[in-house]
């Protein structure tokens, strides 16, 4: 099993101080957080995109490539990319050259977004959300998988003898998990391609996750995947811990209590009744995570909110450090037991590419005019 | 066999003339039902007691465990009686809110009796004004008699008897209950849309 931290980027207020941050420390903190993550022994660092203020979380291919050169292990991923109001192409072209640059340790999950104003500012419409999913990623996937692309959909101008460049790294496209709360159309596409799936999970109460999960289960088995069982699972998580649980909850309600998602509404304690939120000791963290499984079934990533509602990068650092000594290597011990055998791990480049039967380079060479590129259609392999 | 009345009042005081109004319409209703050898099932969601939780609703976008209990009484109930105090020309926040947290679609082609009390029949025009639009977003069926009761009612017939508008309110309440089918509404997770289907551009 993969464990992580996604990151929302948001730039908030610490509200013990009433100090905010510059976007550039908050952007030099992610990667600070990220290197932290693989330094714990962490799988998995995934980032946010957003494209409007309180946010720094635009361009995470730049986010991520910077990370990348300064590790070595960990996997790069999203939460979510922005499939909706994001050009198919760039994705392609994006994820595909980020691949290649970390050899390998790309993988991302697809969301709508669900901020109004941003879908205009990229020429899209809300109300196509739903659509603009399906339709943008029936393209990316297409343009990782077939050399030469001829296309025609209702939201970008066509594409005749298209080459997305690079072509995806060894042959192997990255691994896609597509993120959705309560839409079962998302849970749907994803059964579909036999892609991952994963539950944000940490705003809500359980039962939206665990239909969510089952719809994808038994669709994924429908689509001829695999069994039900053997689906690709994700969800998030949301801690604060202290070795004794009532500093945990003292040192963390000032930053829920004004959290920008949730803050002013429902107390600490409701909302960890209501939710996976879990304030308390690393035990705590260990059983409740524990029991995450017993909703969603044998799951392969799971990955904690750690840097938001204005806590402190030293405070974050801290936190990491906690889940990546003491909490995460009990969950991977306890989850592994508890996994029957015929339960796949999560893909990575090097089981995708074993899948596969090996390496296969898929550089496409243009033949004759390889300084203007106009030669498309005569493109051989 | 029993149809289920949904009683939503938002009275604030305890006790309330909006509660005292709804259990009046309730069971003026249960009345008329027996006509039809019914019985009314009345399940009262009294808004005050929810007041938190439709405020955490509105901010989490999800509701508590009580909040979704009181939701499911009035989505699946084969009638709602409505009833609200006048604020400042119109239905209470508190009303207003929690059909503000109900889904989508929710309530489209529920019969509804909307009622109201105020301190003078002043108000009156909020049964129109107010609470016939709100319903006709929602795309509810509306009973033709709404029923405002302000204090002088429950003391004089002077402006015609409250208790005959009520007992006609119930009596058209239970009629458009009895000429409902169940409105079973299917569930997406139950059967979702197929993928060929969606990428086809259908939903």
């Amino acid at each position: 099993m993969q464990f992580g931290i996604f990151s929302v980027g948001d730039v908030t207020t610490d509200p013990t101080t009433g100090r905010t941050p510059t976007e550039h420390e908050r952007i030099k903190a992610t990667v600070e957080i990220a290197k932290k993550a693989e330094e714990v022994g962490l799988d998995v660092f995934a980032t946010g995109e957003h494209h409007n203020p309180p946010f720094v979380a635009s361009a995470p291919t730049t986010t991520l490539a910077y990370i990348g050169a300064q590790t070595e292990r960990i996997i790069l991923s999203t939460a979510t990319t922005l499939i909706t109001t994001t050009d198919p192409v760039l994705i392609a072209e994006n994820y595909a050259k980020l691949q290649h640059l970390t050899d390998g340790r790309v993988d991302l999950m697809m969301g709508r977004g669900n901020t109004g104003p941003v879908y205009p500012w990229f020429g899209k419409d809300i109300r196509d959300g739903i659509p603009l999913a399906i339709e943008n990623y029936h393209l990316l996937h297409r343009l990782w998988r077939e050399d030469i692309v001829d296309w025609e959909g209702k939201f970008r101008t066509p594409l005749q003898g298209f080459t997305s460049t690079p072509r995806p790294l060894d042959g192997v496209p990255p691994f896609v998990w597509h993120g959705s709360i309560r839409s079962p159309e998302i849970a749907e596409q994803a059964a579909y391609y036999g892609d991952g799936f994963f539950a944000n999970h940490i705003f809500w109460p359980k039962e939206h996750t665990q239909r969510m999960v089952a719809l994808y289960r038994r669709r994924f088995e429908h689509y001829g995947h695999g069994s039900a069982d053997q689906a690709i699972v994700g969800l998030g998580g949301q801690v604060f811990m202290r070795k004794n649980s009532q500093d945990a909850v003292r040192e963390f309600r000032p930053y829920f209590d004004n959290a920008p998602v949730y803050g002013h509404g429902p107390s600490l304690e409701d909302f960890m009744a209501q939710t996976p939120l879990t304030v308390g000791s690393p035990q705590q963290v260990i059983e409740r995570t524990l029991g995450f499984r017993d909703y969603v079934g044998d799951y392969q990533r799971q990955l904690f909110l750690m840097d938001h509602a204005g806590l402190p990068l030293e405070t974050v650092l801290e936190q990491i450090e906690i889940l990546g000594s003491e909490v995460v290597p009990v969950l991977r011990k306890e989850f592994a037991a508890l996994k029957p055998a015929h339960v796949p791990d999560a893909p990575t480049h090097a089981s995708l590419v074993a899948a596969a039967g090996g390496p296969v380079d898929g550089t496409v060479h243009a033949a004759g005019d390889d300084v203007t590129g106009r030669a498309t259609e005569e493109v051989r392999r | 066999m029993t149809r289920t009345i949904a009683v939503v009042t938002a009275g604030l005081g305890k006790p309330s003339t909006t509660r005292l109004l709804a259990d009046r319409l309730a069971q003026a209703t249960d009345r008329a039902l027996r006509l039809y050898d019914e019985q009314g099932q009345v399940e009262v969601v009294e808004l005050r007691e929810l007041a938190r939780d439709i405020t955490d609703n509105l901010l989490t976008g999800f509701p508590s465990e009580a909040l979704a209990e009181a939701v499911r009484t009035v989505v699946e109930a084969d009638g709602v009686i409505a009833v609200t105090p006048v604020f400042s020309a119109s239905y209470s926040g508190l009303f207003k809110s929690f059909f503000d947290v109900l889904e989508e679609d929710a309530l489209a082609g529920k019969p509804v009796l909307v009622a109201a009390t105020a301190g003078t029949a002043r108000h009156s025009l909020v049964l129109d004004s107010a609470m016939r639009p709100l319903f006709a977003y929602l795309r509810a069926l509306v009973v033709p008699t709404g029923v405002f009761g302000a204090s002088e009612d429950f003391g004089s017939n002077a402006s015609g008897s409250l208790a005959e508008r009520v007992d006609r309110a119930g009596r058209e309440l239970a009629d458009l209950v009895m000429g409902q089918r169940s409105s079973g509404r299917p569930d997406p997770f139950d059967n979702p849309t197929p993928f060929e289907q969606l990428l086809g551009g259908g939903t």
